[in-house]
């Protein structure tokens, strides 16, 4: 392992890595900042400019997006109660009243140590359980990947349909249509081209990703009328108050990070789960757990309440990258951007990943420990100044936004069909925004399609055609058998909701 | 059964999974292929029925959580008009060039959207485009095609 974080070391403190690193943290720090403009889009936008780079940089600079990305999200959620991505809510419950009392600059502060606290404590799990989970994982054949991919999709369906379960099943099933798209990677058949030889190798999953999320954001800010830098207008340079935190204050933190960070990045790990529930857990369980006085101060600016759910949504930023590095299968949507940027690249993440390019493996794990450093020293003192870049309008913010997708999709293919393409699914997906279809579990399905397609060949011919791969191992039953209990449990609950109504 | 834009929705879903899954067994495949375990069409003969099982559920339970949507709010006109730009940018492109094109994309998208800081939308259109270009073709040496510079002697 030392000989791995050295190379990691080597490869992630190069002038260009650790540059790349400041950018995607600046970067993601601004989207992020945003209010409906999440670390997917930012991710979205960045994936085009990645590909003039070697895979590590790539990937280097799409964490660095993605941690500034969620300290961005944190700003906003506590200078103007605006969270930037739905992690950084249970930061509002706690920081925007600190910040209305005039110690915006503390609650700062606060957040940025505890985010760099939370992760570089998940940075050290990931340092030692990646490894270990990746021996563990090589055990795994086809049927359980093809179990686990399920329990990923479903898993991902379940936390990110805010109780429309059903509605994020069908966006799966979306994503995995649109993945069928294409060549098959067997046989070479064509399938689904309807003799249209711009869609013989597939849908870019670029263009999958920049028509769902950047384009299709972006008409929905103009659709629904909204103006997500109007907020920023009001942030006043001056009014931040001193950044100092004092001791009594730092040790209450000593005692909300360990166990915040812990929790984030278990639930990090789940597949689906996220920031999101792990800030709203630790912000729970921090408040069952400190004294009655400190428990009365939560929700009106408590250092607890603040410092929990920004160590735990870090934490699980972290977390998250564990499935996609060791077993391939991603656990949230943005880590699925990030594994079809790298399967773009031509590296296939896996328990095999940390041996055949070691220097990707533990350049990432290293990268993100930089990116929290940089993200204190950086964005700490520079945040009232880049609150004020928001203020740019949203008549220039949407058609900049338009311009970075269609761009991103004209210089990889050179072809206006994809142009085409990209608006139309854009349009669908627009709409479906429109009525809470979430677009997450979509591109999820997309990137582990071809992934699925395959581990279910392999089970099906070692098996003769039976299906009794799915109940020959202990371990696919367990995976199963979990992912019916989520489908049930959902189904049960869609059924109950209505009679209590 | 309560008749919404979600059940709508599903219902379109499902025939869309019912016109894929007759596509999917439309695929040709090769002959010693037919009857193996598995072959191109398995997975999306799969896929079909997932699609009308999930769609068919949603058709069929009830759905506590309505999603209205308020369509007199919604702003159709710009929205509407920012498409058409981005299919008209589709169109010309290759014949135009990199350059024109998204140059009068961004202006034109500043204009609709009701800016009228001449100044300010040309700085964001032309010059903007031409330093993003020079970062793409000559800092990542990513080739941008671009018929009208190469007719002035721009770009080789």
């Amino acid at each position: 392992m030392i000989e791995g974080i050295l190379i990691g070391l080597t490869t992630a403190l190069t002038f260009q890595n650790i540059f790349m690193v400041m950018i995607g943290c600046f970067f993601g720090t601004i989207i992020g900042m945003l209010p409906g403009l999440g670390p997917m889009t930012a991710i979205a936008l960045m994936i085009p400019i990645t590909y003039g780079f070697d895979p590590a940089t790539g990937l280097i600079l799409m964490a660095g997006v993605y941690y500034g990305a969620v300290f961005g999200g944190s700003t906003s959620s506590i200078l103007l109660n605006a969270p930037g991505v739905p992690g950084t809510v249970a930061t509002s419950f706690d920081g925007y009243p600190m910040a209305q009392q005039g110690k915006a600059g503390k609650a700062l502060a606060i957040a940025a140590w505890s985010s760099f606290a939370g992760g570089t404590l998940s940075a050290i799990y990931l340092l030692f359980m990646a490894p270990s989970l990746s021996k563990v994982s090589l055990s795994f054949r086809s049927p359980d990947y093809f179990a686990l991919m399920i329990l990923g999709l479903t898993a991902i369906a379940a936390f990110s349909s805010k109780g429309q379960f059903l509605k994020a099943m069908m966006m799966v099933v979306l994503g995995l249509m649109l993945a069928s798209v294409g060549q098959d990677s067997l046989s070479d058949i064509t399938r689904f081209t309807f003799d249209n030889m711009n869609l013989t190798d597939g849908i870019s999953f670029v263009l999958v990703v920049m028509a769902t999320f950047a384009m299709s954001e972006a008409l929905t800010i103009i659709l629904k009328r909204n103006d997500p830098t109007a907020a920023a207008k009001q942030v006043s340079l001056t009014e931040l108050g001193s950044i100092k935190i004092n001791k009594e204050e730092r040790g209450k933190m000593y005692k909300t990070i360990p166990r915040s960070s812990i929790i984030g990045f278990l639930i990090g790990v789940l597949p689906g789960a996220g920031a999101t529930i792990a800030s709203f857990l630790a912000y729970g369980m921090e408040r069952n757990l400190v004294k009655d006085d400190e428990k009365e101060k939560f929700g009106k600016g408590s250092v607890n309440g603040l410092s929990a759910p920004e160590t735990a949504n870090n934490a699980a930023c972290s977390g998250s990258f564990v499935p996609m590095l060791t077993l391939g299968i991603p656990g949230s949507g943005t880590t699925a951007v990030m594994l079809g940027a790298l399967l773009g690249f031509g590296i296939q993440p896996g328990p095999r990943l940390y041996m055949t390019n070691p220097e990707i493996f533990w350049s990432v794990i290293m990268s993100m420990y930089i990116g929290m450093v940089i993200l204190l020293i950086l964005n700490l003192p520079l945040i009232p100044y880049i609150a004020r870049i928001l203020a740019v309008p949203k008549n220039y913010l949407i058609p900049l936004i338009l311009f970075f997708s269609i761009t991103g999709i004209y210089v990889m293919s050179f072809n206006n069909f994809d142009i085409y393409l990209m608006i139309g699914i854009a349009l669908v997906a627009t709409f479906l925004r429109l009525y809470d279809f979430p677009m997450p579990p979509l591109i999820l399905a997309f990137v582990l399609g071809g992934l699925m397609e395959e581990n279910l060949r392999r089970s099906l011919l070692l098996s003769n055609g039976s299906w009794e791969f799915l109940w020959d191992r202990t371990l696919t039953v367990c995976i199963l058998l979990t992912t019916i209990s989520i489908v049930l449990w959902h189904i049960y609950k869609t059924l109950t909701k209505k009679t209590n109504q | 059964m309560n008749i919404n834009t979600t059940k709508i929705i599903s219902l379109l879903f499902f025939i869309f999974s019912a016109f894929y899954l007759y596509t999917a067994y439309q695929i040709q495949v090769f002959a010693f292929d037919e009857n193996a375990p598995f072959n191109a069409r398995t997975f999306p003969i799969y896929l079909g029925y997932t699609g009308l099982f999930f769609s068919g559920l949603k058709l069929i339970l009830p759905d506590p959580d309505t999603i209205k949507v308020e369509h007199k709010t919604l702003e159709y006109k710009k929205t509407g008009i920012l498409i058409l730009i981005a299919i008209i940018y589709g169109a010309t492109i290759l014949k135009v060039g990199y350059f024109l094109t998204t140059s009068l994309f961004l202006f034109a998208s500043y204009y609709f959207l009701g800016e009228r800081r001449w100044i300010l939308m040309f700085l964001l259109s032309f010059p903007f485009v031409a330093v993003f270009m020079y970062l793409l073709h000559g800092v990542l040496d990513i080739y941008l095609r671009d018929p009208f510079l190469k007719s002035i002697g721009v770009m080789g």
